[in-house]
């Protein structure tokens, strides 16, 4: 699975992406970032308030109850500030 | 569909020219140019940088862009918004709508710029005197995207 990570997120937990096989009980995008968040005080810090995470797969926004599958991609960031 | 997410500047002029170029059913264009401003939250700004998402960028603007056709009868519609580092004064976006009448081009605008804002993935980060910081959204610009949900024209 591709995990992209921006903006603040891309920072705090010091990469842009990576390719990582999370474990068979990681169903949806909440169990991934719960995963994630156990992955390192970078992660923890990054995923602390799920309230200003935003998540896409396949590049669609998707809500945290969102089912995963081996190839997807998926992004975390904060809220979008373009325009 | 023109939807375009480039790093180089755009010139104003030729693009909105560009727009109804050959199509004499359009009656009105409306536009609007976004610009890095010297200032934000009270603290002088000397550069911002723009990151964004490739891929996701270009499909979100397409389907805003699809969203504002089913809503108002469009001629033609432009997004150019840039990516990179820019200084006070550069333009960022620029959204533009061609119709036959004033009212579609003008609202049909104000959407895609509302949209825009709280659905395409951008994260602008600013260069300030104290540092560097990433910009945080801000609450009216989702009141201002949702009361299209509701609003019909």
């Amino acid at each position: 699975m591709r995990i992209l990570y921006f903006a603040w997120l891309r920072t705090k937990i010091g990469t842009s992406e990576e390719e990582l096989a999370p474990p068979p009980d990681v169903a949806t995008t909440g169990d991934l970032i719960t995963w994630l968040r156990s992955r390192g005080p970078g992660y923890a810090d990054a995923l602390a308030n799920r309230a200003v995470v935003k998540v896409a797969v396949n590049q669609d926004y998707v809500g945290l109850d969102h089912p995963l599958s081996p190839n997807d991609e998926v992004a975390l960031f904060p809220p979008v500030t373009g325009g | 569909m023109a939807i375009r997410v480039q790093a180089e500047d755009f010139d104003v002029g030729a693009e909105l020219a560009a727009l109804s170029d050959g199509n004499t059913a359009v009656g009105g264009v409306a536009s609007f140019v976004g610009l890095v401003r010297d200032v934000a939250g009270g603290d002088a700004v000397s550069a911002m940088t723009l990151e964004h998402y490739p891929g996701m960028t270009e499909r979100q603007l397409a389907a805003i862009e699809a969203e504002a056709r089913t809503r108002w009868p469009l001629d033609a519609v432009l997004i150019i918004h840039r990516h990179g580092r820019l200084l006070p004064g550069d333009r960022i976006v620029l959204a533009a709508c061609a119709s036959a009448h004033r009212a579609a081009a003008f609202e049909a605008c104000w959407f895609l710029m509302d949209w825009l804002k709280t659905k395409a993935p951008f994260w602008k980060r600013e260069e300030t005197a104290d540092g560097d910081r990433w910009v945080s959204a801000k609450e009216e610009d989702e009141a201002a995207a949702d009361r299209w949900h509701t609003r019909t024209p």
